[in-house]
């Protein structure tokens, strides 16, 4: 039963040695072995690894030392942060056969925190997607309906925390694959700001939107495992240097006088009546707290979809370069010459939704495009981020859905690329600004299918986001519901 | 917007990939939608606006210039698909 428990009060139950280390990983394992046939959200388990670092850490402990704020915890990690000697495969035919010779930033944290790194988890091929279904090794699926898509590109790191298959995971976001998969699985997703997390060992996206962050069972451990992960890294030179609070202390349980703002204008297109009810609730809620509700407009938030389906596909095409079959992942059996080894290695080994973006990408960067596509997302994109400063001058954090509708059927949207990326509408702005978001459980819709809370808050002001996140689940019960998987 | 077969097979040539017939059909249709997409830009005025590349301003980050060990040779050519002599090989590129 360990394994249903939150990091909060596994820790405490660690260090007054009520159960050993062992037992919760034990706990874990059988949970894994019991639901990943229906699930399928793992792509590497490290079963050896973790007994053995259980056993270490367990020794630590009986010894009086301070094992670390993660201490024991089992956690997983998306399939595209590298961890030494452990396949890191991005979900891709690319990366099939890549074991990583070195860890990321966010693993040696993790590990340092005393984190039990249990195993890899499945995602959309190197994150480009909305539904995990892109992946090139297995479909997982949603808890909650395992007809259904986790959302995407962290599908498996949701899916696994939502059936309790890891105490909590990382994602990554680019435009919403932590906060949607969150939504769409009933946890709470994290994006921190850009640059508070290193990325250094996260296989790069489009890298001026990338950003690791938790999933997690409730807002009090999103904290404690951003307090593991934040900070400055030398080796990622777009890591900020600040100081880093104690997250935690900022759950205070109140949001009297904090000042909430609406984008009305902005989300009441192409809205799910029944999300819109639940975010409705959701904000009377606030307001009963003590929340200044006001309506705020974003103008520029619109155009923040296709700023990305230029910024994003024009980044992946240049950092998707590198897979050319020579250095490491896959090289085709199919070659005459260098050059057919770097097209046929490419056009064998990358699925149809990558080689869809690096083609949008390569366009859009191409002679003679550049000024009317690039150039000009970048001039909206400033516009976007003036819109989020202004807003920003009259209240402390925004409120709107994660996404638009709830987790839809495998192959629903698969037909029109563009259908998919609409639900993204709501998550992206946050990535094209640079702000931190979360999405946190607010209900269920009539097929009882979790509905996601989006906050938005001001740049490295992750403490007010998780304040008012706090407080407003305390105050209900959702993030209590599990799936009856 | 309507990006023709030709243009399909131009970026497929600069991107590294190799198209069917089928699929210079397929990238046509998506593109020329997703292109048509993000058309929406072309309504909004940009005049004098500076573009934004990264959404934390930051400028020639640099480090000490020190000697340190790098990665292990042989944990690196792991994962090289062939290797001959310490280094990674492939085929002749010159005559």
């Amino acid at each position: 039963m360990y394994e249903k428990l939150t990091i909060h009060e596994l820790r405490d139950k660690i260090k007054n040695k009520e159960v050993t280390i062992k037992e919760v990983v034990d706990d874990v394992f059988k949970r894994i072995e019991a639901l990943e046939p229906k699930v399928e959200a793992f792509v590497t388990l490290n079963k050896e690894y973790a007994y053995k670092r259980a056993e270490e850490l367990q020794a630590k402990l009986d010894n009086g030392d301070n094992i670390g704020i993660l201490g024991g915890i089992p956690v997983a990690i998306k399939d595209n942060m590298c961890m030494k000697d452990t396949l890191t495969t991005c979900s891709s035919k690319m990366l099939s056969n890549f074991v990583s010779p070195y860890s990321g930033t966010v693993v040696t944290k993790l590990e340092e925190a005393g984190a039990i790194i249990v195993g890899k988890t499945n995602m959309d091929e190197f994150a480009m997607g909305s539904s995990t279904a892109t992946s090139a090794h297995k479909k997982t699926t949603n808890p909650w309906d395992t007809e259904r898509v986790p959302g995407g590109s962290s599908g498996g790191s949701a899916a696994c925390v939502a059936a309790d298959m890891a105490i909590a995971s990382l994602g990554s976001d680019t435009g919403g694959s932590i906060r949607q998969p969150a939504s769409y699985c009933s946890v709470v997703g994290l994006k921190p700001t850009y640059g508070l997390v290193s990325r250094f060992g996260l296989i790069a996206f489009a890298s001026s939107l990338d950003q690791i962050g938790p999933f997690t069972k409730d807002v009090r451990d999103s904290a404690i495992m951003l307090n593991a992960i934040a900070g400055h890294d030398s080796k990622d030179t777009t890591s900020v240097e600040i100081e880093v609070p104690d997250y935690e202390k900022a759950l205070d349980g109140s949001v009297k006088g904090l000042k909430i703002g609406i984008p009305t204008e902005f989300i009441k297109d192409g809205l799910n009546p029944e999300v819109k009810r639940a975010f409705d609730e959701a904000i009377e809620k606030l307001k009963e707290l003590g929340a200044e509700v006001k309506e705020i407009s974003l103008d520029y938030a619109k155009y923040a979809l296709p700023v990305y389906y230029i910024i994003a596909p024009a980044e992946a095409s240049s950092n998707l370069a590198r897979y050319d079959g020579i250095k490491y992942g896959y090289r085709t059996a199919n070659f005459d010459n260098l050059e057919d080894i770097y097209a046929n290695s490419r056009t064998e080994g990358f699925g149809d939704e990558v080689k869809r973006r690096i083609m949008l990408g390569t366009y859009v960067l191409s002679s003679g495009y550049y000024d009317a596509y690039y150039k000009r997302a970048g001039q909206v994109r400033t516009l976007i981020k003036e819109d989020f400063d202004k807003a920003f001058a009259d209240v402390d954090v925004i409120a709107l859905p994660t996404a638009p509708n709830t987790t839809f059927k495998f192959g629903e949207k698969s037909n029109n690329p563009v259908e998919m990326y609409l639900e993204d509408i709501f998550t992206v702005p946050v990535n094209i600004a640079g702000l931190p978001g979360i999405s946190v459980p607010c209900g269920f819709d009539s097929k009882n299918l979790p509905i996601g809370l989006q906050f938005i808050g001001k740049v490295f002001d992750e403490q007010t986001l998780l304040k008012v996140s706090y407080a407003y689940e305390q105050n209900t019960e959702h993030h209590k519901a599990r799936p009856n998987i | 917007m309507k990006i023709t077969h030709e243009e399909v097979k131009h970026i497929a040539k600069l991107a590294k990939l190799s198209l069917s017939e089928e699929e210079v059909e397929k990238y046509a249709k998506d593109l020329g939608g997703i292109a048509e997409f993000v058309e929406k830009l072309n309504e909004v005025d940009v005049t004098g606006v500076n573009p934004t590349a990264h959404a934390v301003d930051k400028y020639n980050v640099f480090r000490a210039d020190e000697l340190k060990d790098s990665y292990n040779r042989e944990a690196i050519l792991k994962n090289a698909p062939s290797k001959e002599a310490g280094c990674i090989s492939v085929p002749k590129v010159v005559e």
